[in-house]
């Protein structure tokens, strides 16, 4: 599209709702999704940290749980059903609310257009539907709690039939299964408008001079994340309707004949089981790349601004994470090893999982081959992208066990997985997103955060997060299995001492974020000013003032010269030139 | 802060490590035919895994010890061999890595999946329900009796949907809410479920299959080692998951006929 066509896509807000409410401003959108992100992020901590004082102190009582649910935690000691609805819950606010919404919808929304020179998305108004879709379907998903027989019991992955035929299948089979679905399928058409808008914006309103290869690397992965998405959600948006279908309408997509459940023969037949875990793990796979895309590119983004120099090879790095984008797709069935498949689909399963992890690698020694030889700042930014490199490590060699269907075998379900995913999924991509809010938190809200704060709470992050999460592989190589919620079998009484162990470390860890958010509000209103380019870096955002103004560059249209990481050029005035100064590029020391 | 930094990232590494190589919390002995691949191909992958955790996590330890703080006048240095050949380097480790785990592993999958099992081997039926497992023999006629779920009456016992009235092969059938076997004799276990989804899991066996509502499965295994053993739920089935299990006893072949024949007696 022309520069004309970027031009006034819209005016400056005129009243407090369509400044603050109802926003086509990608900023503000971007920090609404950041808004409901911390918000869903802080239920979920808070429902792992009921579930795991559960399982370590099953008989003591919770004051005050009693009033989340009567039925679910009579006199405060939840019940065996109560625990498995916390964990439903955790999973699905962790999983779409926070691990989507923040590194994806809510820095892409703020940066991808400024990083690319727009005055806004290319769509605004459907921006706006993206961002109150989403809040639809959270408020549906929160409702879940509040219905009769509580929230669903099924897990994040709500396998069918327990997930489909609804409240004989046991309580929160109910209207809360039903809500789950309706929650899940709102999320998907938000996504959908999300991707759309940030494909166009990028293919279409770049600023002149922005060719692809000069946009930074923090746009480019939410540029391959948004087409991930794309095909993800439109697969999960079918799926959750026909499970929906199957509650209320009385199909049968996923419910074959003959079923007793609850002494009573279901009315179903001619559905398939596996159809619903074929869907799901079809949008499952590509989902765990939504999270951790994104973090790998704003933590390279960061990276390189704290080494002051740019990463070994960016087209390497942009390669890399379209090849991974790729292969997200070929390796579903590697959750559907001992599923009944047919043996011979898990060995083709199997072989682009093990794929995979070669451009995984590619990016990990691009990031330790850029860090020698740089000149490392230290800042609570980059400390804790150094720690998702880290965590993406220790989650990712994992992933060579469990790659492989024969060990899958023996640690399917067990809490390997558990340790497995929250490492490299949960872990790695929160770190992604810390850094990014240390980053643009100045850019974003024209005042600096407290960086010792920052660094006392990246500090026990960082110890608290390997605390928790390293021992799960041991519970799981010895067979522990997950999502119980006490340990009656015989073999688990020798590995209570390991879970007591962790519970603590998941206490006094999610205790230190409420550092994170202190620091959040109060930096958001007593912190430094902050200029413009606090981290004298180079890309697009640095160029504009702290906060933009509606319009981003106040209706100029920015021109781009360089590629996005001069950093540690000679004989400039600093020893980095911005993409958008016509300085000519010295040779690099 | 940088050298903190590097000092934690190896204390992180080194202590990560230790409880694998000490064996703290180790599995099950395996008491199968087919396990001893599994743990081989287990050991070698710790092994590939375990060196590119420590080298990763060391290098990262080692550079941020060695380059942070340093300043505009430090001159940045390029990695030797610059992108393409950690490129190379990666396709090469890792890719080897894949080829050699991908055979190997295929194999010790084979074992359990590819091979029809043996004409002499024992079948026997597990069915899975909310939440209990049930375990049925096909007695003294071989034949195991039609299953009719509207007939499904747990109060009464007839937790198969057995119909003796009608059809002469369930008459012999013997139905246990254990899994007796005979050791060093093959077993082929048909997987059905009356409901949800349910899982099959006994560490010791290694052996983990699905119980798929609609599908049935069957899995092959011989056990080595007579002992009493828990029988596992590993697939999310509902309220009473948690506690859904029942026990293996591997019996020496004369105990198991006995075993069975007081059964038939009921």
């Amino acid at each position: 599209m022309s520069q004309e066509a970027a031009i006034a896509h819209h005016g400056p807000p005129t009243s407090f709702l369509r400044k603050h409410v109802f926003s086509v401003d990608h900023k503000v959108i971007g920090k609404q999704y950041f808004a409901l992100a911390i918000v869903a992020v802080f239920i979920g901590m808070i429902l792992s940290w009921l579930m795991r004082f559960h399982l370590v102190w099953p008989n003591a009582a919770l004051p005050g749980l009693q009033w989340l649910s009567k039925v679910g935690a009579p006199a405060g000691v939840m019940t065996p059903e109560y625990y498995l609805s916390l964990l439903t819950m955790h999973g699905t606010l962790m999983v779409f609310f926070v691990l989507t919404n923040a590194p994806f919808a809510a820095f892409g929304n703020y940066f991808l257009p400024i990083q690319i020179g727009a005055e806004d998305m290319a769509f605004p108004r459907f921006n706006m539907m993206s961002f109150w879709t989403t809040f639809a379907a959270f408020v549906v998903l929160m409702a879940a709690f509040f219905v009769p027989d509580g929230p669903p019991i099924s897990g994040w992955t709500a396998y069918a039939p327990l997930s489909a035929v609804g409240s004989d299948a046991g309580p929160g089979q109910g209207l809360g299964q039903t809500l789950w679905g309706l929650s899940i399928a709102i999320f998907c058409i938000a996504s959908l408008l999300g991707s759309l808008n940030f494909i166009s914006t990028t293919l279409d309103l770049r600023a002149k001079g922005m060719t692809l290869m000069r946009m930074p690397v923090s746009t480019w992965a939410w540029f391959i994340t948004s087409c991930i998405a794309l095909l993800a959600f439109a697969v999960l948006l079918p799926a959750c309707l026909l499970l929906v279908l199957d509650r209320i309408a009385g199909t049968s997509f996923f419910i074959p004949a003959g079923l007793v459940i609850s002494d009573r023969l279901q009315p179903h037949s001619g559905g398939s089981p596996l159809l619903w875990q074929h869907l799901f793990w079809f949008f499952g796979h590509p989902e765990v790349y939504i999270a951790i895309l994104p973090a790998m590119g704003i933590v390279s983004h960061i990276l390189i601004n704290s080494m002051r120099r740019p990463l070994l090879s960016h087209k390497v790095v942009i390669g890399s994470m379209m090849a991974i984008g790729f292969l997200s797709y070929m390796v579903w069935g590697h959750h559907m090893f001992v599923s009944g498949m047919n043996p011979f689909s898990a060995l083709v399963f199997s072989f682009p999982t093990l794929v995979i992890t070669i451009p995984a690698t590619v990016l990990t020694l691009i990031w330790l081959g850029s860090l020698y030889g740089s000149r490392l700042q230290i800042t609570t930014a980059s400390l804790f992208s150094l720690g998702f490199i880290s965590m993406f490590v220790s989650g990712g060699v994992s992933g060579f066990f469990l790659a492989q269907p024969s060990i899958d075998i023996y640690l399917h379900a067990t809490y390997f997985v558990v340790g497995h995913f929250h490492l490299v999924m949960g872990v790695a991509a929160i770190f992604g997103i810390f850094a990014a809010t240390y980053f643009w938190f100045p850019k974003m809200s024209g005042r600096m955060m407290n960086e010792t704060l920052g660094k006392i709470h990246f500090w026990f992050t960082f110890v608290g997060a390997y605390c928790i999460f390293m021992p799960f592989h041991y519970l799981g190589l010895a067979g522990n299995v997950r999502r119980t919620s006490s340990f009656v079998y015989d073999y688990a009484q020798p590995l209570i001492p390991v879970h007591k162990f962790i519970t603590i470390a998941a206490l006094c860890t999610g205790a230190v974020q409420f550092i994170f958010l202190i620091n959040l509000l109060y930096s958001r209103f007593k912190g430094a000013p902050a200029p413009d380019n606090p981290w004298n870096a180079t890309s697009l955002e640095w160029t504009v003032p702290s906060p933009p103004p509606w319009n981003n560059f106040g209706g100029k249209h920015p021109v781009v010269y360089h590629d996005p990481y001069q950093y540690g050029v000679e004989g400039a005035s600093g020893d980095f030139i911005m993409q958008n100064s016509p300085e000519k590029v010295p040779v690099r020391s | 802060m940088g050298k903190i930094l590097a000092v934690t990232l190896v204390i992180v590494a080194i202590v990560s490590a230790v409880p694998i190589v000490m064996h703290t919390w180790p599995p099950p002995e395996d008491i199968s035919t087919h396990g001893y691949a599994i743990d081989k191909q287990m050991d070698e992958t710790m092994l590939e895994a375990g060196f590119s955790f420590l080298a990763a996590q060391l290098l990262l330890a080692l550079f941020i010890w060695q380059y942070a703080g340093r300043q505009k006048q430090d001159k940045l240095k390029t990695f030797p061999g610059g992108a393409k050949g950690l490129v190379i380097a990666a396709l090469v480790l890792v890719g080897s890595e894949i080829l050699a785990l991908g055979v190997i592993g295929q194999k010790a999958w084979a074992n359990v999946y590819f091979a029809p099992p043996d004409k002499d081997a024992m079948t026997i039926q597990a069915q899975a329900g909310q939440f209990a497992f049930y375990f049925r023999y096909p007695g003294a006629d071989g034949k195991f009796g039609g299953m009719h779920p509207d007939k499904i009456d747990e109060g009464n016992q007839n937790f198969f949907g057995l119909d003796p009235e009608n059809d002469v092969d369930s008459r012999d059938d013997i139905v246990a809410a254990e899994l007796a076997i005979p050791a060093n004799r093959q077993i082929n276990l048909m997987l059905h479920s009356k409901d949800v989804g349910h899982s099959f899991y006994v560490r010791e066996l290694r052996i983990q299959q699905d119980f798929v509502p609609g599908l049935d499965l069957a899995v092959h295994f011989t056990a080595t080692k007579p002992g009493r053993y828990e029988i596992v739920c590993t697939q999310l089935c509902g309220l009473g998951h948690y506690n859904m299990k029942a026990y293996l006893s591997v019996l020496f072949q004369e105990e198991f006929e006995k075993w069975l024949k007081e059964r038939a007696g009921q």
